[in-house]
């Protein structure tokens, strides 16, 4: 989230789209409701089903799956053509009046630069146009051809009411009526906010869905702003915190990035991601990378890390690719792997095409699995019939299983959607053998690096240097990590402002990541989570809910990174001069001296009002951007394209480039996708609010309130398919079955598109061959092995199957 | 005795006095139906509270889960597909005993004491009491008591009067995440639903309105409803609910009548003894029953 869950009460306008707050996130929603009841605000849903949140909403508009650019991108054709976009926002705080560098285009389907062999773009046409000063050229009167507001209008004059509907299924009234209720915030008293989760990340396309919503925000001037914002609600208590820490197989904590294979040198890898300022006068923020990567490399390696050997650089791996999951289990697929440690998350079940995860699994010599209960993925081997139909004879994985505690049974602090770590305490002590995650990660380590001691190795340096200080090295303390991510100083701190003096003295605490460094005099395990547990204590476990302003920024609950900001971009949320777009929402304000407030300022607080200095501090040219030069791998604008199983076979904007031409496909999976021909409904998966994943089948009250797998389809489909309410039904696609009962329901309706009928099958994933609630079939059993070109989140909202009765 | 024994006003099938000692004002639990979006909380935190664990069941084509009410479900949320004049709607509705100021179960139930209302306004049943006749699921209007295949007896939803008793509002209250389901005096309610009401109307459902329906008194669980003209579209909720006529005939006229009868059979069985004397067995049916053994 850019904001947080209480900031929700101050929008005008809430969209729920790529997510189903009220089913997935019922305790967070309760701010939807405040908005409506203290705000008068207005609600809408936008999803192919009429959801638990659709229930209560104003405006509902159905939508075939995998279609919301091309739904936001007629938004975004609304707002441009009729004039309903906040101007002084758009030209002062977005790259609207940027130039694009001559080479760029877009031609039926495609950007520039595109290398079809390779499914990917050569994207250095995707620029600005750079002046002779160094600086990006930008035109302030917006009329240059070349800039990027007229590009974006370009662009979108594709998407009109009429192609929406024809797309998305939309009616095209329902469509307009959305789009009337957006343009009410692009005036600058009224916000809108959008509420999304893995409706939008679950697709091919997602992260350009997420994106086409950002720049409707931007237009709107609904960023930086109390009531704004991009809102992603984390469908687990602690998501947030595992990309946070740089789980993620290309990331570092706090954001940093893994170097590259061709990156062998240090200073080339710094200087590539210390931007230097597009624009003059910007902070452009990552120009403080080294402090950040420094300060982590000291965290990690203590007195090894030192300036003579580039702070252990060689000792980081260096990536040929992404090892994102669909990644890694191709590879093991393929029998590359020998062994896989499995902590707190269950392949088998939480991984598209089930039959290849298991064929893969089972090419390992061992599986390790870290978890509080016994997953499908531990049992993979066992045989349960039609569920799990393998044979245990000839699989030769030796499976260790390592029973870890829950959530309740450890201290620590969980972050949540609004980037809130809060602290909580343990309840209870574990069950049986079972050990804090810690403990587990604790004695591997420890074990290895007494092997590593006594046999030596080909290259034990980081092991044997790994810093390993903890009270008890067999259990590190939930506060000695915390206290490592906050970052502490190696040495005395000198005052910038007064070298005489001493800000932070040798072993205290650091207050922030404001007082990292790069010479080697401070340690950080999490550069943003600096700030959580300082020599004042643990500001994770603060609980004082005081809220002076009303706008729920309770700056003395919890803490929030970065730097404890509640709402991020805030600097947005007064004018170029200065004064709050709306003083209802003042967020922060120019005391004569500095910027203050009721939240802390996303913003040089020296630095005043009217500077060159522009609000989105950690991009090089200080504005949010409309035009997302080569972020992306499919395009700087999103495009529409259709899910790699589209029930129509081909794309209305472009049929020669259907689905995302740089999206990875591996070999054998492109051939494994569905045709509308033979597998001709739209299917999406999802979660109940009954349940939590895989996890609450495991216990009797959610099993009770949900206890057995079924599917949801419009009672027209069902007439046409002879299936009566309750009857058990077969689901199919190119990569198995599933059966279940037949939940025949209003809430899923035909859609018309492209002159076609369009039905939908909706798929609850909760379902497995573990637990107490009815045994099911895994969900993803049927989605196909393909994911996010930007993210490689695998496209489980968006494909095709087959449907009958079982007689 | 347990404090919530101190400020009854009626029992079942009594006519002494009931203790009445403790002082405790009217409640009420407010369901909003506008505001709910039946993600069940409510049912788990009642099976949590009160200890009861229905059996894991099967899906019978709808969302619905338990799909009705049992002796361990005193709770269930109710979803109905309806199409209105503003398209389709999704109503969902938290059904269970509304706690009836002139309650049919009370007024059935045969058995003294198992059936009791507080000062509150909270109709509970003791178990301890109930001879398992069922007299009081035919004499609720609601549909809501259900007789336990294990003991015999029945269970309803007790508006968690051991909780209310104690101060704290009933655990689906205090669970509900959207504020949906809300607790205080009947008054406050009141009040509250007034400006719900009004803000739907402003909203555009002109026929937001209460359920408190004065066939049974009034009720101690309300709803608002965005349809209050017709109750019976969330999962037929009735419309103007009222006690049976058979039990109003059973425990109204009747009900001397029946005492005159019982009287009299009692008075006829003391005749006979005192003219007759005692009942002897036959030697015949004693070596029967001796065989028999």
């Amino acid at each position: 989230m850019t904001n947080h869950w209480v900031d929700i009460k101050n929008a005008n306008v809430i969209i729920v789209m790529g997510g189903n707050a009220a089913e997935a996130h019922p305790c967070g929603f309760k701010w939807v409701t405040e908005a409506k009841a203290h705000n008068k605000a207005t609600f809408i849903v936008v999803d192919p089903r009429f959801t638990r949140s659709a229930s209560v909403a104003d405006l509902y508009a159905p939508l075939r799956t995998g279609t919301d650019i091309a739904f936001l991108g007629g938004v975004i054709n609304y707002l441009l053509s009729s004039d309903k976009i906040q101007h002084d926002y758009v030209k002062a705080y977005t790259n609207a009046p940027f130039i694009v560098a001559a080479g760029y285009g877009f031609d039926d389907g495609l950007f520039s630069g595109y290398d079809a062999a390779g499914r990917k773009y050569d994207k250095a046409s995707w620029a600005y146009e750079m002046g002779l000063d160094g600086y990006a050229r930008v035109d302030e009167t917006l009329q240059h051809p070349r800039c990027v507001l007229q590009l974006l209008k370009t662009h979108y004059s594709r998407y009109t009411p009429e192609m929406v509907s024809a797309i998305c299924g939309t009616p095209k009234e329902t469509f307009l009526k959305v789009c009337e209720a957006i343009a009410t915030t692009s005036v600058p008293n009224r916000t809108l906010t959008f509420m999304y989760a893995l409706g939008w990340t679950q697709h091919s396309v997602g992260s350009q869905m997420i994106r086409t919503a950002a720049m409707v925000q931007l237009l709107l001037g609904n960023m930086g702003m109390a009531g704004g914002g991009m809102n992603a609600l984390r469908g687990h208590s602690n998501i947030q915190g595992l990309t946070d820490l740089g789980l993620l197989s290309d990331l570092l904590p706090g954001y940093l990035t893994m170097p590259r294979e061709q990156e062998t040198d240090y200073q080339g890898y710094i200087d590539k991601r210390a931007l230097k300022p597009l624009r003059p006068g910007q902070m452009s923020y990552w120009q403080n990378y080294a402090k950040f990567h420094v300060s982590l490399m000291k965290a990690w390696f203590g007195d090894a890390a030192t300036r003579e050997n580039n702070w252990c650089y060689d000792w980081l791996p260096k990536l040929d690719k992404v090892y994102d999951v669909l990644q890694v289990f191709e590879l093991m697929h393929q029998g590359k792997l020998n062994g896989y440690f499995c902590q707190g998350f269950n392949p088998l079940a939480a991984f598209p095409h089930k039959a290849k995860i298991g064929a893969a699994l089972a090419k390992l010599k061992y599986l390790v699995v870290i978890d509080p209960l016994a997953t499908e993925t531990s049992c993979f081997w066992e045989n349960y019939g039609d569920l799990n139909d393998v044979n245990p004879a000839t699989i030769q994985t030796e499976v260790i299983r390592l029973p870890s505690t829950c959530f309740a049974e450890e201290n620590g602090s969980l972050t949540n959607s609004g980037r809130w770590l809060q602290w909580h305490y343990k309840g209870a002590e574990p069950p049986g053998e079972a050990k804090p995650d810690a403990d587990i990660i604790a004695g591997i380590f420890l074990k290895l690096r007494e092997l590593y001691q006594k046999e030596g190795g080909v290259f034990p340096d980081p092991i044997l240097n790994l810093t390993w200080n903890y009270r008890i090295p067999r259990s590190p303390s939930a506060q000695e990590l915390a206290m490592e991510y906050n970052g502490r100083a190696i040495a005395d701190l000198p005052d910038p402002k007064d070298p005489t003096k001493v800000l932070v003295q040798k072993g205290q605490q650091l207050d922030g990541f404001a007082q990292l460094r790069d010479d080697g005099t401070t340690a950080c395990g999490c550069w943003i989570y600096s700030g959580a547990w300082t020599e004042k204590g643990n500001m994770m476990a603060r609980r004082d809910n005081s809220d002076p302003s009303g706008l729920g920024n309770t700056l003395g609950w919890a803490f929030a990174w970065p730097a404890n900001r509640r709402i991020l971009y805030n600097r947005a949320s007064c004018d170029p001069s200065g004064k709050p777009w709306d003083p209802k929402r003042r967020l922060i304000g120019w005391d004569g001296s500095k910027w203050s407030g009721v939240d802390v300022p996303d913003f040089k607080p020296d630095v005043p009002p009217g500077d060159a200095m522009d609000p989105f501090i950690m991009l090089p040219e200080g504005v949010g951007r409309l035009f997302a030069l080569d972020k992306m791998a499919e395009g700087p604008f999103p495009e529409h394209y259709e899910p790699f199983e589209t029930p129509i076979d081909t794309n209305l904007l472009h049929p020669k480039v259907i689905s995302n031409p740089a999206a990875r496909v591996f070999k054998g999976d492109l051939e494994a996708f569905g045709k509308g021909t033979a597998f001709p409904y739209a299917a999406t998966t999802y979660r109940l609010t009954e349940h939590f994943h895989f996890w609450t089948k495991h216990t009797g009250l959610a099993a009770i309130m949900q206890p057995e797998q079924f599917v949801e389809i419009s009672e027209e489909l069902a007439r046409e398919k002879g299936i009566k309410v309750g009857d058990k039904v077969k689901v199919s696609s190119p990569r198995g079955f599933i059966k279940a009962v037949a939940v025949v329901t209003r809430r899923i309706r035909p859609l018309q598109v492209g002159g076609k009928t369009v039905h939908h099958v909706g798929i609850p994933l909760h379902w497995g061959f573990t637990g107490v609630a009815r045994r099911g079939y895994l969900a993803n059993i049927l989605t196909p092995f393909v994911g996010d070109a930007n993210t490689q989140t695998p496209e489980f909202k968006s494909f095709l199957v087959n449907i009958e009765k079982i007689s | 005795m347990a404090l919530q024994s101190l400020d009854i006003i009626r029992r079942s099938a009594t006519t002494t006095p009931s203790p009445g000692q403790r002082k405790t004002p009217e409640v009420a639990k407010l369901i909003d139906v506008t505001k709910c979006i039946g993600c069940k909380a409510c049912q788990v935190a009642c099976m949590e509270w009160n200890d009861t664990r229905d059996r894991i069941g099967t899906n019978h084509g709808v969302l619905d889960n338990p799909v009705d009410l049992t002796a361990d479900s005193w709770t269930v949320m109710r979803f109905a597909e309806v199409v209105t004049e503003r398209g389709l709607e999704w109503l969902i509705r938290k059904d269970g005993c509304m706690h009836c100021a002139d309650p049919g179960c009370l007024k059935a139930c045969p058995a003294p004491g198992a059936v009791v209302q507080y000062a509150s306004g909270i109709v509970d049943f003791h178990e301890e009491n109930c001879i398992g006749c069922g007299y009081c699921i035919t004499g609720c209007p609601f549909n809501i008591p259900r007789l336990s295949p294990k003991d015999s007896k029945v269970y309803k939803c007790t508006l968690c009067s051991d909780r209310v008793v104690a101060g704290v509002e009933p655990a689906c209250a205090k669970t509900c995440p959207t504020g949906a389901i809300v607790f205080g005096t009947k008054e406050d309610m009141l009040r509250h639903a007034e400006e719900r009401i009004g803000e739907l109307k402003e909203r555009g459902f002109a026929r937001a309105g209460l359920y408190d329906p004065k066939g049974v008194g009034g009720t101690h669980v309300m709803y608002v409803l965005h349809h209050a003209d017709k109750p019976e579209l969330y999962s037929g909720l009735p419309k103007d609910p009222a006690i049976g006529p058979a039990v109003e005939l059973w425990k109204g006229a009747a009900k001397p009548l029946a005492a005159l009868g019982l009287a009299l059979v009692g008075a006829g069985a003391f005749f006979h003894y005192v003219t007759k004397g005692p009942n002897e067995v036959s030697g015949e049916i004693e070596k029967e029953f001796d065989d028999e053994k």
